[in-house]
């Protein structure tokens, strides 16, 4: 296999919660990477830390109350991004590596109009001249689909829809032509057919650019149909890793079943269609013990409750999970 | 645009119209009259009768009134008795030397008070924003004319780097050279500009802060980061543009702020401006000089907003006057 092009080790960022009431574990140690030219899925419900995650990796976390930890490891082309000095930081942002966001609309500045933000990276990263820059903010926007891209080019954002924002965001992570594109629930905040338009023009953008994505999101469906590989994370921490088909065929994770099983489906009566897993999201001031995923799992032993399991190899390639039944796989059998 | 300018002056003249009615009321029917008798003046009661009759003091208020804005209305506020001179000769010599001093303090006051505000929220929580915020707090909560006694005391008295009061030089004034004059202008200003213009950058300052650090954290912030902008970009291109629209409506209503503060500090500084003639006026009830300062200072609070209005739709293209609607 390729060399990776991100490789993230021992994540671990932290929040220091309001009147001390505590550490917010929100990133605990989270390790993956990210291979050329692949779409990378990071699934998880709210609060699992896919946002702080990949924040963290632009070293976008605010400061207080959030902190990365000593120990953490982000290589990128050779280098510890946690470790760069602002220039070289800012060469790497929105340069090598881009980001867009999950409301399109408030992530646009409202006083600049759209073709004066693409245009500030071009001239900023690439020394372009402010009209080189126009021309390429223009010849962006045609490459993400927006229509009449002359006349949007001196329009204000507050002029234009959540969908044509987001083409406008992914214009303006694109300029540079970065080699990962960080996709932090791009299409959250937008219709239904909207969104499939969004990942429909990402996967394009991807073939023609051939830039890495890291595409995160809560809603499955989203990663079957875009992602090469998949992250599964919960409480913090990845849980479960794999190649698309073999997640979707053999889930090791009782949390990945339970969210594949949450996934509205059309082969089943409407009665049996959503099934969410019980129980709620613990806080990240106080992650359970042992297994953090223990106390909502239908599977979990005494072991759970004590022993944290290290992410596990399941046989299959680049399959790993978080998972006692990793090792003992007759206990998943006992109880069905 | 036009119809919104329109629209806009039919009210201004309205509220400027209403304050001179009410003036015009409250200043006639306060107790005690012009022209009376003190230890320098002894006035014979025939003389004051004749003043009276003179001035038209002895008819009914109503027919004043119509007579004075009859008059008002074709460019004429009126005659000062205690001064003895046409209301608009002695206007052509208070206002410019309160616009100046009022615009010297209104820059003092923005530019100052901006830039603190600005390098405390870049360094917010840090020492530096500390003591900055402390500095500010005592600079806004200060009576104007206190800190006003208090430069006159030590950079006027004590240190005598600059004059106590007045606009100019009363002796030497006349045979300076052009530069020797601004020199000596400037020299003069500078005390009450500063006591006017600090006060007013304290207020400043803490509201920029606040305005500016409310922008840092929206979500277009963290998009300018994401890009590789430098911080120095961040603060003062995106971030500042934005806190830019509370400011100019505080600037709005700053500009009336200036010339009711320079009421006070013209008085400590002796600054021969409309502020120091409205207090005098109201003291020996000159009532064309009162009425004329109020419909003055109505104007300025007018125009106040009309200029913070414009240029709120100059700096926020989501308000366009007059025009409305997104396109796509
Ligand atoms: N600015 C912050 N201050 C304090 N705690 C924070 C902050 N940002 C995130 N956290 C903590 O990090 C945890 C994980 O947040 P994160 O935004 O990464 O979740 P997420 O997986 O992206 O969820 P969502 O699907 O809702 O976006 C939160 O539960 C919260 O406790
Ligand atoms: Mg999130």
């Amino acid at each position: 296999m390729k060399e990776p092009l991100l490789r993230v080790r021992d994540l671990k960022t932290y929040f220091v919660t309001e009147r001390g009431r505590g550490t917010a574990r929100a990133v605990d140690g989270v390790s993956f990477d990210l291979y050329p030219g692949e779409t990378l899925g990071i699934v998880g419900e709210s609060g699992c830390g896919k946002t702080v995650t990949s924040l963290s990796i632009l070293r976008l976390i605010p400061e207080p109350p959030g902190h990365i930890r000593p120990g953490s490891f982000i290589e990128f082309e050779g280098r510890n991004l946690l470790t760069l000095s602002p220039p070289e930081l800012r060469a790497v942002r929105g340069n090598r590596i881009a980001m867009i966001f999950q409301e399109p609309m408030t992530s646009l500045n409202p006083v600049f109009t759209v073709g004066d933000q693409i245009a500030e990276a071009a001239i900023v990263h690439q020394r372009l001249s402010r009209r080189a820059a126009r021309a390429r903010a223009l010849e962006m926007l045609r490459l993400v689909g927006i229509p009449d891209p002359e006349a949007r080019l001196d329009d204000y954002p507050h002029q234009l829809s959540g969908g044509i924002c987001q083409r406008v965001m992914i214009a303006m992570a694109l300029v540079c032509h970065p080699q990962v594109l960080i996709a932090d629930e791009p299409t959250t905040a937008l219709d239904v057919t909207i969104q499939a338009q969004i990942l429909e023009l990402l996967e394009r953008l991807q073939a023609e650019l051939g830039m890495a994505i890291m595409l995160i999101t809560h809603d499955l469906g989203i990663v079957a149909g875009s992602a090469d590989r998949v992250v599964v994370m919960y409480a913090g921490q990845v849980v479960e890793t794999a190649p698309t088909p073999e997640l979707f065929t053999r889930a090791q994770h009782p949390y990945t079943e339970g969210l594949m099983a949450s996934v509205p489906r059309l082969d089943r009566p409407p009665a049996a269609r959503l099934h969410s897993i019980p129980g709620n999201v613990p806080a990240a001031t106080d992650w359970p013990s042992g297994c953090r995923f223990h106390p909502r799992c239908p599977y979990a032993w005494d072991k759970c409750r004590a022993e944290e399991p290290p992410l596990l190899e399941t046989g299959g390639a680049g399959h790993t999970a978080r998972c006692w039944l990793v090792a003992e796989p007759q206990r998943r059998m006992r109880r069905s | 645009m036009t119809a919104w300018l329109v629209r806009r002056c039919a009210a201004a003249i309205a509220i400027v119209f209403a304050v001179v009615t009410l003036t015009f009321l409250l200043i006639h029917l306060a107790p005690g009259t012009p022209f009376v008798p003190s230890d320098e003046r002894v006035l014979d009661p025939a003389v004051v009768d004749g003043l009276r009759r003179q001035f038209g003091l002895d008819r009914p208020l109503g027919v004043q009134y119509v007579r004075y804005v009859v008059a008002l209305l074709h460019g004429d506020p009126g005659y000062s008795f205690s001064l003895r001179r046409p209301i608009g000769e002695v206007l052509a010599t208070t206002v410019p030397n309160t616009l100046l001093l009022s615009g010297a303090a209104l820059a003092i006051d923005f530019l100052l008070g901006a830039a603190i505000g600005l390098y405390q929220a870049a360094r917010a929580r840090h020492r530096a924003d500390v003591v900055l915020g402390n500095a500010t707090l005592f600079l806004y909560s200060v009576p104007t004319f206190w800190l006003g006694l208090v430069l006159v005391l030590v950079f006027g008295q004590h240190l005598a780097w600059f004059p106590v009061g007045g606009d100019r030089n009363p002796v030497l004034y006349p045979s300076l050279s052009l530069l020797g004059r601004l020199g000596d202008r400037a020299w003069h200003l500078a005390l009450p500009a500063l006591t006017l213009g600090l006060v007013g950058a304290g207020g400043t300052a803490r509201f920029q802060r606040a305005a500016l650090l409310e922008v840092a954290g929206q979500d277009f912030i963290r998009t300018a980061r994401a890009k590789g902008l430098h911080e120095r970009r961040i603060w003062l291109v995106h971030t500042l543009r934005n806190a830019l629209l509370p400011l100019i409506t505080l600037f709005g209503l700053a500009l009336p702020f200036l010339l009711t503060g320079a009421v006070l500090i013209e008085t400590v500084f002796s600054w021969p401006g409309m502020g120091k003639l409205a207090a005098d006026a109201i003291f020996t009830r000159d009532y064309p000089v009162v009425t004329a300062a109020a419909l003055l200072a109505s104007v300025m609070v007018v125009l106040g907003s009309l200029v913070a209005d414009v240029l709120y739709s100059v700096a926020d293209p989501r308000i366009r006057l007059g025009k409305g609607g997104a396109r796509a």
